[in-house]
């Protein structure tokens, strides 16, 4: 399968106060078109840096990274972010925020009926057509997580970054959060780069896990391939040998190899 | 069945002694709304209302006891007597220096607005230059601090020497204290933009254009607001010394020019007329500020 990201011998510090931190060290890491990898780890190891390496919003400071055979230089909308907090502007509704996106990529090209169709389409893969009006404030900590990854996937870009995206929601909402996901990326064929500490989204939603060491000068520790068919459905999924060996695998690497001595 | 479950059968069945149902209590919250319903309502409105109404009861009562037994200050009614004289013809015209006192109100606020109006157009850009450059901050922000404490009526000598007029040089005090606010609340908004904001603006390649309009402006608009509002404040303020000093047309020379009369009431008109137009300028602005306020969700 085609590379689409290379990340070589990638370190990163940062300077601080009391002197040089050091993040992240020796992260080798290739991603292919259309896979589904999560990075998953504790709190603090440097999952969020890696992610913001990848999408240019730091730049590191060794080894190379290439995304789609390019040296990743800064921040761009082939690598569009699903921020953890959605970063919605309270400002604009929820068509104006997915519309903004779509004008910067596509508005040199496009007219302005082709660009608020590709805003509809958006909201519409996300099931939100409904909502397009509403402000960020009028609706739920859910839509407005849907209307974060509708404004990424409506950028049409190479990769998709989440970070911790369900984070801040609850069990359930999350669960359904994680279904669209799946029948989203599978729709779309969209590669996805995922920061989560929640061991069962990572294995019902990747085809690897990357597992990093504690920070500081975190590095990857191991990388699980899961090997479940799809379309997975995780009511069926529970009584999968593989996905409790996978489950188990990465409990194993974070409570017994990579347990925090603090906590 | 005992008959003493049901003791009027005449009445629609009651539904409490279903076994589904929730105990009585229920039954008892929904007769309770209705009336909490009307009181609530009663209540705020007494509660918003009476208060200030009675404040403002006790402040003339005491004005009335004081002056009760006559001197130089004029008691509640004989103020109020003037006033309905004077508002009778607000915009009399006898000369430069007898005009209706809708005159002075509306030359007051021309040149609080004239200077105020200048004050925002380099404040405010430079407010955002500031927050936006670190090394422009640098710059500016010990004179700003130096400057910011000298009251501005110590610059009137300077606007008079430059102007060679007094209604510049009133408009150019109102300038000068009404920049420092402007400058400084929207340095602060700009530099209080979410970060993860300004990650979009990143991620999402935004010009620069589009970044002030649609993420830097929208954000920063509650602090500019703010600036506005004190710089407004302090504009009133300082109009009514800075006209005692050059003269002309305005409230605060004609609070001077009663005293010069010995128009005690005149004097008492003026400060309740100061007061409303002051606390109108104020809550227009909360107002504006509020339908511009988004909350950070």
């Amino acid at each position: 399968m085609k590379k689409l990201v290379q990340i070589e011998n990638v370190g990163q510090t940062f300077d601080t106060k009391l002197g040089t931190f050091t993040a992240l060290r020796d992260i080798n890491l290739e991603i292919a078109q259309g896979e589904f990898v999560s990075l998953i780890g504790h709190s603090g190891c440097g999952k969020s840096t890696l992610l913001n390496l990848i999408a240019g919003l730091t730049l590191p400071t060794s080894g190379a990274m290439i995304c789609d055979g390019r040296e990743i230089a800064g921040p761009g909308p082939d690598r569009a972010v699903v921020f953890q907090n959605h970063s919605l502007l309270p400002w604009l509704t929820c068509f104006d925020n997915i519309y903004l996106a779509v004008e910067s990529v596509f508005g040199k090209k496009e007219g302005k009926a082709k660009l608020k169709q590709r805003t509809h389409d958006a909201l519409e893969l996300v099931h939100l057509a409904h909502a397009e009006t509403k402000f960020p404030n009028e609706i739920s900590g859910g839509m407005k997580q849907r209307v974060g990854i509708a404004r990424a996937l409506a950028m049409s870009p190479k990769i998709l970054l989440m970070d911790e995206p369900f984070g801040a929601l609850d069990a359930l909402t999350r669960a359904g959060l994680q279904d669209e996901l799946m029948r989203i990326t599978a729709e779309s064929g969209a590669t996805t780069v995922m920061v989560t500490h929640d061991v069962d989204e990572a294995v019902l939603l990747s085809d690897r896990v990357v597992m990093l060491t504690n920070g500081p000068a975190a590095t990857i520790g191991e990388i699980l391939e899961v090997k479940l068919p799809r379309p997975r459905n995780r009511l069926e999924l529970a009584e999968v040998p593989e996905f409790a060996h996978a489950r188990a695998a990465i409990l194993d690497f974070l409570y017994r190899k990579q347990l925090k001595k603090a906590a | 069945m005992p008959p003493a479950l049901n003791p009027n059968p005449t009445a629609e069945p009651v539904p409490v002694a279903r076994p589904t149902d929730r105990p009585t209590h229920l039954a008892v919250v929904r007769d309770a709304r209705p009336a909490k319903d009307w009181r609530i309502p009663m209540n705020n409105i007494a509660r918003k209302v009476l208060p200030p109404l009675l404040g403002l009861l006790v402040l003339v009562a005491i004005w009335h006891l004081a002056t009760m037994r006559g001197g130089s200050i004029p008691g509640p009614l004989q103020t109020w007597n003037e006033a309905v004289r004077l508002f009778a013809d607000p915009f009399y015209q006898n000369g430069p220096n007898d005009q209706g006192i809708g005159w002075n109100i509306l030359s007051s606020l021309k040149r609080v607005g004239i200077g105020f109006g200048l004050a925002a157009a380099v404040g405010i850009p430079l407010g955002f230059i500031i927050g936006r450059f670190q090394f422009t901050a640098g710059m500016l922000n010990p004179l700003i601090s130096l400057l910011r404490p000298v009251s501005p009526l110590a610059w009137l000598p300077i606007g008079l020497l430059v102007f060679k007029k007094a209604d510049p040089a009133a408009t150019w005090t109102i300038f000068i204290c009404s920049i420092w606010p402007m400058i400084l609340n929207t340095a602060e908004g700009v530099r209080r933009v979410p970060q993860d904001y300004l990650n979009v603006a990143r991620v999402l390649r935004l010009s620069e254009a589009k970044v002030f309009s649609k993420i830097l402006f929208p954000a920063v608009l509650p602090y500019l607001l703010t600036g506005v509002r004190l710089s407004i404040g302090t504009a009133w303020l300082v109009i009514v010394a800075a006209e005692m000093l050059t003269g002309g047309v305005g409230i605060g020379f004609w609070v001077w020019d009663e005293w010069n009369n010995l128009k005690v009431e005149s004097i008492i008109i003026a400060i309740f007329v100061i007061g409303i137009v002051g606390l109108m300028l104020e809550q227009t602005l909360l107002l504006i500020a509020r339908r511009f306020t988004h909350e950070n969700v």
